[in-house]
């Protein structure tokens, strides 16, 4: 045996599993902070400091995030199979582990969103109302522009989070490198698997902090 | 010219405006001052139509603020730039897109020359040419306030409303800005209306004053006529004169100086007339703008009372018992 990096078999599983994670993480990041925006800016416009407060929406949207936020993400996984199913055709596979990824990141990062957007100064808010602006104009001028940097960092810790989920959709046929490191490293007892896939894991979550420090810092 | 009439508000059961009458004419530099409380930030929230009120009416240039009818009141809006006590600067704009921002909102270009040309003149006229690209959190307070101050311009308002606006800088940052303010009423003929609870604020560029008090009007008038003899028992307290540490054996009496009077040397012509002496307790000299103001506390025998009054009445002082 030549080292164990040098080893061709380990080098093109984990190429392939690693491709696997980032096709799941972008996927159900992008999915999800598009559709968790949406709750998240109604919450902002129903919240009781909100521009149109309304207690009934805002109380109903806050229940079911919590909800969502609150089930296991393994038991969320097997709940949603007859709705992965629906969505993508199949149950098994990467792309199917995409649809309870992204369920699951939704409330979460509608609910920091929501945080980092109701974080706003109000009196900046103020200032735009004294000036005759539109509810929608301090929504986008003001709310939105104001808060990116915060939902920057939200973004990168969701991104951080799905990479720790991922590892457990490979339960569901997802793949990626979590799913080698169980399988090869902790099943079959190859301990060099468990240690790569580790090591790939930390530089990778590692590197989107990294990125996503520079970009904070760049936008505020 | 802004007429408010019986203005009142509650609010959660609280009434915090009960009936406020105020006349605001075109062109002046208005204060109105009073304590944490008194209502003066909810009566200049309601002038702009960001509160609503319950009963009278505001009226700007015959028109009535009026929280429902949203397009009335955003023209309103439009002809009333208005500074606040914490900047309220956008973070992530620069100084030019800080100032933009209001024409934005109503589809004025901002990009085309004439638009550049007339931020960078506004960014001029608050002294922040070397500041067009910087960031509110690389300024000090009162740059910002300056910022703000140019924003509130922006629409080319005629008026322009100041809650708190220097009460978060020091002195030395207030004059500056105090001073400024004068300048745009000066130059641009729009209407200051400024609500605060600094005296040197009134003292400096107020024209007119209104003394409010737990949602009352308490006094209206110059500010001089309010501040160096105030009749009223609560703005000696809110001005936390003489009150408490006066002697308790004999009388004391006030005396006031308007104008020339203090140039006369009444205290010692009368020690010497009456042929008694006097207890000069308290004193207080006022510069306002060009002239001096003053008001003094003597303390003697309630025998020679009514003699000094007398005295006094001839060299035409105004005097004041204080019980």
């Amino acid at each position: 045996m030549s080292g164990i990096l040098s080893t061709t078999g380990m080098s093109s599983i984990i190429l392939t599993a690693f491709k696997q994670t980032l096709y799941m993480v972008f996927w159900s990041t992008l999915f999800s902070v598009v559709l968790g925006f949406i709750p998240a800016i109604i919450m902002t416009l129903t919240a009781p400091d909100g521009l149109k407060p309304n207690k009934i929406v805002y109380e109903i949207l806050s229940f079911i995030v919590n909800v969502f936020r609150s089930f296991p993400f393994i038991i969320l996984l097997v709940i949603l199979i007859p709705f992965t199913r629906m969505v993508v055709g199949k149950s098994i596979g990467t792309t199917a582990a995409i649809v309870p990824l992204t369920i699951s990141a939704i409330p979460y990062i509608a609910r920091v969103f929501e945080t980092s957007l109701r974080e706003t100064n109000p009196g900046v808010i103020e200032a735009a109302r004294s000036f005759g602006a539109s509810n929608f104009q301090i929504l986008i001028h003001v709310y939105v522009k104001e808060s990116i940097p915060r939902m920057l960092n939200g973004i990168i810790l969701l991104v951080i989070s799905l990479i720790g989920y991922s590892a457990m959709a490979g339960t569901v046929g997802g793949g990626g490198v979590g799913d080698i490191a169980i399988r090869y490293g902790y099943q079959q007892y190859k301990t060099e698997y468990l240690i790569v896939c580790s090591v790939i894991l930390i530089a990778f979550v590692q590197a989107i902090q990294m990125l996503g420090n520079y970009m904070y810092k760049k936008m505020s | 010219m802004i007429q408010i009439r019986n203005v009142k508000k509650t609010f959660n059961k609280t009434e915090v405006l009960k009936g406020i009458n105020i006349d605001i004419e075109k062109g002046e530099i208005f204060g109105i001052i009073g304590q944490s409380g008194a209502g003066k930030s909810t009566l200049l929230r309601c002038i702009n139509g960001l509160e609503s009120y319950d009963e009278g009416s505001i009226v700007v240039d015959d028109v009535l603020v009026d929280i429902k009818n949203k397009k009335v009141l955003r023209n309103l809006q439009r002809r009333m730039g208005m500074i606040f006590q914490g900047f309220n600067l956008l973070e992530r704009l620069d100084v030019y897109h800080n100032i933009a921002l209001p024409m934005k909102f109503w589809g004025v270009p901002t990009h085309t020359p004439e638009a550049k040309e007339k931020i960078l003149n506004l960014i001029k006229l608050v002294g922040l040419e070397e500041k067009v690209h910087s960031k509110p959190r690389e300024l000090s307070g009162g740059q910002k306030q300056r910022v703000a101050i140019a924003r509130a311009l922006a629409l080319d308002p005629d008026f322009l409303l100041c809650d708190e606006a220097t009460s978060a800088l020091d002195p030395e940052i207030t004059k500056g800005i105090l001073a400024l303010l004068q300048k745009i009423n000066k130059e641009m003929g729009i209407t200051i209306i400024i609500v605060t609870h600094q005296m040197e604020v009134v003292k400096q560029v107020c024209k007119k004053v209104a003394f409010l008090s737990g949602g009352k009007v308490l006094a209206v008038g110059q500010p001089e006529q309010l501040f160096v003899w105030p009749k009223e028992r609560e703005i000696r307290e809110f001005l936390r004169e003489e009150s408490d540490k006066l002697p308790a054996t004999g009388v004391n009496l006030k005396l006031f100086f308007y104008g020339e009077g203090n140039q006369r040397p009444i205290v010692t012509e009368m020690s010497r007339e009456l042929q008694t002496n006097f207890n000069i307790c308290w004193a207080k000299l006022e510069d306002f703008r060009e002239d001096v103001y003053g008001s003094l506390v003597l303390n003697m025998d309630k025998k020679d009372l009514e003699k000094a009054c007398a005295f006094l009445d001839e060299k035409n002082v105004t005097w004041e018992v204080i019980e």
